[in-house]
């Protein structure tokens, strides 16, 4: 309960002026496609050199958690997402904006985001200790394994068919293969000096997920005359929280695979999203709906990459090991004032720690607050004719593809992928699965490697890999989301041909 | 007409190189970083720079830009074959960490490709293991490793690296055979990997095994360095502990521009640089975050890559 003896530093006038700065530019940075929340959090670090330690990191606090939220407006607006933890959103989120409810998919990614925020947030105040524990929980034979599981998901994920999103998804790993590889400097179909850094995360998603639709647009632009008016419904914030309300196995599966894949250095944040928007959809009764513009999918996958920001920083504040590259940058915040994480803030700076930690749990209050007023506001972007909103979507495609490394190597890559995305998708082939294989492909491949040469200097392969609490209940969950796949896609294809047979 | 404007434009081009030498610089400088933002590199080339807009400094703010990827290679690549040597583009360097890289090959850079100007650190790598480990001296973990040839586990943040490269000095020094496991995501995954158990020990930068000896979580075996740290006054060298290992393996952090920048330019910032480091701002934000500061002129540094290149050849010729 020692946090509530410090929030008083919170609304100090300065504190709070910088919450607010923080939270409002963090809004911004978010939806700003390419700037991602380690670019955010980067950007503010030269602003903390003249603050003290406990503003500086009230500044940054409130800037990761609503730079994350914020995400979730390009994504669902213009079907750009600008960090890995958006993929999800864009799903079910684009969908609705193009049905005209904009607002509401706004209105419920922000109160979804508070909701599993702050739950994220008190995890991060009540267990850390035992937290801590479970990241290091996973070596990498469980990481192999849980990458595994996220290839699982691959199929069943957007597509067509399962066919065409394994397909998608090889796609997906072959490209991850480009480049440097990390552990042995070995050089991997670099057929341009600017692959040599294998293809950019951001610049991929901007490209997959952006550029087919910017194409598409213009090609209707041609076809239909008069500019397509999509209706704006307006949407009230009461109702949005009652949406919220009614589907608590959303929010709740979102905001616990959330918290608890957010937790494991180096994997989480990544797939946090697009894991629970899966695990909701098989537990949903109406899972035709995926996909189609259903408001589930939007909160389990805001609630869960919220719900990440608190645990994601518990390796960092207590074993003093950044677990993902955001937290990477709040150390530099934090060794720049002199604090170490670990023993030290919690012992000797608990003012910074607690503050620290409040300022998030506030954030998190203020994101939800003026990301509802933008919401009414933004969701009328839908009303510019296709023509102009293509040309804007473009423009900012190039730029954020381009900002995140200053580099018109990035940009030439998402433009490649993005052509090639727009013929991909008219066979039925889909951005989504094959973006979870770049990501995935890396890790699975890395910590394979990695856990091989333990294994091949201690117990040998089979006995790392196969035996162990952790790995044998990873694989019978790998196990059990196979079964389920083939067996859904059973199921459908007999009621497909009943269907056809009937007809 | 066209000799006239042709003429024009050679004597402007004239005047804006000799203009160029004498103000320069006259616009922000970019400055590369060749690993992630948060890394020990990154933090503390910000560190350094922060006072480069000052007068008595380069009267201009320098901006990092990160590039990171394989091991430093990707930023070094682009470095030596796309970056401007104008004096605008200038990027931090990592010895043993890049010599190391162009003697193994497959990079488009040497230590000739670039011209140093100043370094501003130098990161001695250490030996860790968990803290509660059963070794407690070097002394130990050679005795493990004579005993269970190639069955000691211990992680480091890659191959070619600083900590590769004390690695296999202990190893050669020791004369024994262990198992040096790279990670990827740099020293922090390093870290992780002895505080977890994933591995019996590992090598790491002093900075960050420093940190994680504060927290709690690790014990210091012995420093791969020719004298003891400040930061670790209590912990012996390897030499003391009868370890042939020399100083080959400390992470020098530097800048450098690419080979064919004015000689003017290059002058000028190895006057002003190491100036720039020396400033005492910089020097108290450096020691708060536990990086230990070496600052060494243009000539030291040229002097240290070339008995650098001259110690890795022999180390890396049977590898």
């Amino acid at each position: 309960m020692e946090f509530i003896f410090y929030f008083g530093d919170v609304f100090s006038p300065l504190s709070f002026l910088l919450l607010l700065g923080g939270t409002i530019g963090g809004l911004i940075l978010g939806a700003t496609p390419g700037l991602s929340p380690t670019m955010a959090v980067a950007l503010l670090i030269p602003f903390t050199f003249h603050l003290e330690a406990v503003q500086g990191l009230i500044l940054l606090g409130a800037a990761y958690t609503s730079t994350v939220a914020g995400g979730a407006v390009s994504a669902i607006l213009l079907k750009i997402p600008g960090a890995p933890a958006n993929i999800a959103t864009t799903l079910d989120g684009h969908k609705m904006a193009k049905q005209g409810q904009g607002a509401k998919a706004l209105q419920l990614s922000f109160l979804a985001s508070a909701a599993g925020g702050i739950f994220g947030v008190l995890l991060l105040i009540f267990l850390t200790p035992l937290l801590a524990e479970w990241a290091l929980a996973f070596g990498p034979s469980h990481l192999f394994w849980l990458a595994i599981l996220g290839v699982t998901v691959i199929g069943s994920l957007d597509s067509a068919s399962v066919v065409k999103g394994l397909l998608s998804g090889c796609i997906g790993l072959w490209l991850a293969t480009i480049g440097f590889d990390d552990i042995m400097g070995a050089q991997r179909f670099i057929f341009h000096p600017s692959l040599g850094g294998g293809i950019n995360i951001i610049a991929a998603l901007i490209g997959l997920f952006a550029i087919p639709q910017v194409l598409t647009m213009f090609a209707k632009g041609r076809r239909t005359s008069g500019a397509e008016v999509i209706e704006v419904q307006k949407h009230s914030v009461l109702d949005a929280t009652r949406e919220l309300l009614r589907r608590p196995r959303a929010l709740g599966i979102g905001t616990i695979t959330g918290s608890i894949i957010g937790l494991i250095p180096g994997v989480g944040g990544q797939i946090a999203g697009l894991v629970a928007y899966d695990q909701t959809k098989k537990f949903s009764s109406e899972k035709e709906k995926f996909g189609q513009g259903h408001s589930e999918g939007v909160i389990a996958a805001e609630a869960a990459n919220n719900a990440m920001v608190g645990p994601s920083l518990v390796p960092l504040l207590t074993l003093s090991i950044p677990g993902s590259p955001t937290a990477a940058v709040l150390l530099g915040g934090l060794l720049i004032h002199g604090i170490f994480p670990g023993s030290d803030l919690f012992d000797n700076h608990p003012d910074v720690a607690w503050t620290f930690i409040n300022s998030m749990l506030v954030g998190q209050v203020l994101m939800c607050l003026f990301g509802l007023y933008v919401a009414g506001l933004a969701a009328r972007v839908a009303q510019v004719p296709q023509s102009v909103m293509a040309a804007i979507v473009l423009a900012l495609s190039v730029f954020g593809a381009y900002s995140v490394q200053s580099s018109m190597g990035d940009v030439y890559v998402m433009a490649c992928l993005g052509i090639g995305m727009y013929f991909l998708e008219r066979f039925g082939f889909s951005a989504a699965p094959l973006v979870l294989g770049l990501i995935l492909g890396p890790i699975a491949e890395a910590n394979f490697i990695q856990g091989g040469m333990i294994a091949d200097a201690t117990v040998g392969k089979s006995a790392y890999f196969l035996t162990g609490g952790l790995n044998i209940f990873l694989i019978a969950v790998v196990v059990a989301s196979i079964a389920y796949s083939a067996w859904m896609e059973l199921r459908s294809r007999r009621y497909t041909t009943k269907e056809e047979a009937q007809a | 007409m066209r000799k006239l404007i042709a003429g024009a434009a050679i004597a402007l081009t004239g005047l804006a190189g000799t203009a160029m030498a004498e103000d320069y610089p006259e616009r922000p400088i970019m400055m590369m970083v060749s690993y992630g933002a948060g890394g020990a590199t990154d933090f503390q080339a910000r560190i350094v720079t922060m006072t480069a807009g000052n007068e008595d400094a380069l009267g201009m703010p320098i901006a990092i830009i990160n590039k990171p990827g394989a091991g430093g290679r990707v930023g070094w690549n682009w470095f030596a074959t796309q970056a401007d040597a104008d004096g605008y583009t200038l990027a931090a360097y990592n010895v043993p960490h890049f010599i190391a890289q162009s003697i193994k090959g497959g990079v488009s850079y040497s230590a000739d490709s670039f011209e140093p100007i100043a370094n501003w650190g130098a990161d001695p790598a250490v030996f860790v293991v968990a803290a509660d480990s059963p070794f407690n001296s070097m002394a130990d973990v050679v005795a493990y490793a004579t005993e269970n040839p190639g069955k000691l586990t211990f992680s480091g943040a890659g191959l070619f690296v600083g900590h590769h490269i004390a690695a296999l000095q202990i190893e050669k020094a020791a004369g024994v055979k262990m198992a040096y496991i790279p990670t990827k995501g740099g020293g922090a995954a390093a870290m992780k990997a002895v505080i977890a158990g994933e591995v019996m020990g590992g090598i790491n930068n002093l900075s960050d095994a420093y940190r994680a000896q504060e927290a709690g979580n690790v014990k210091i075996l012995g420093v791969a360095d020719l004298q003891r740290s400040d930061f670790l006054p209590d912990v012996p060298t390897m030499q003391e502990q009868g370890l042939e290992v020399d100083n080959s393996s400390v992470n020098f952090r530097g800048v450098m521009v690419p080979k064919d920048t004015p000689q003017e330019v290059i002058e000028k910032l190895a006057a002003t640089v190491p100036e720039m480091f020396a400033n005492d701002r910089v020097a108290k934000k450096m020691a708060a975050g536990g990086s230990p500061m070496h600052i060494m002129s243009r000539d030291e540094v040229k002097e240290m890559w070339a008995a650098r290149e001259q110690t890795l050849k022999e180390l890396l010729a049977g590898l």
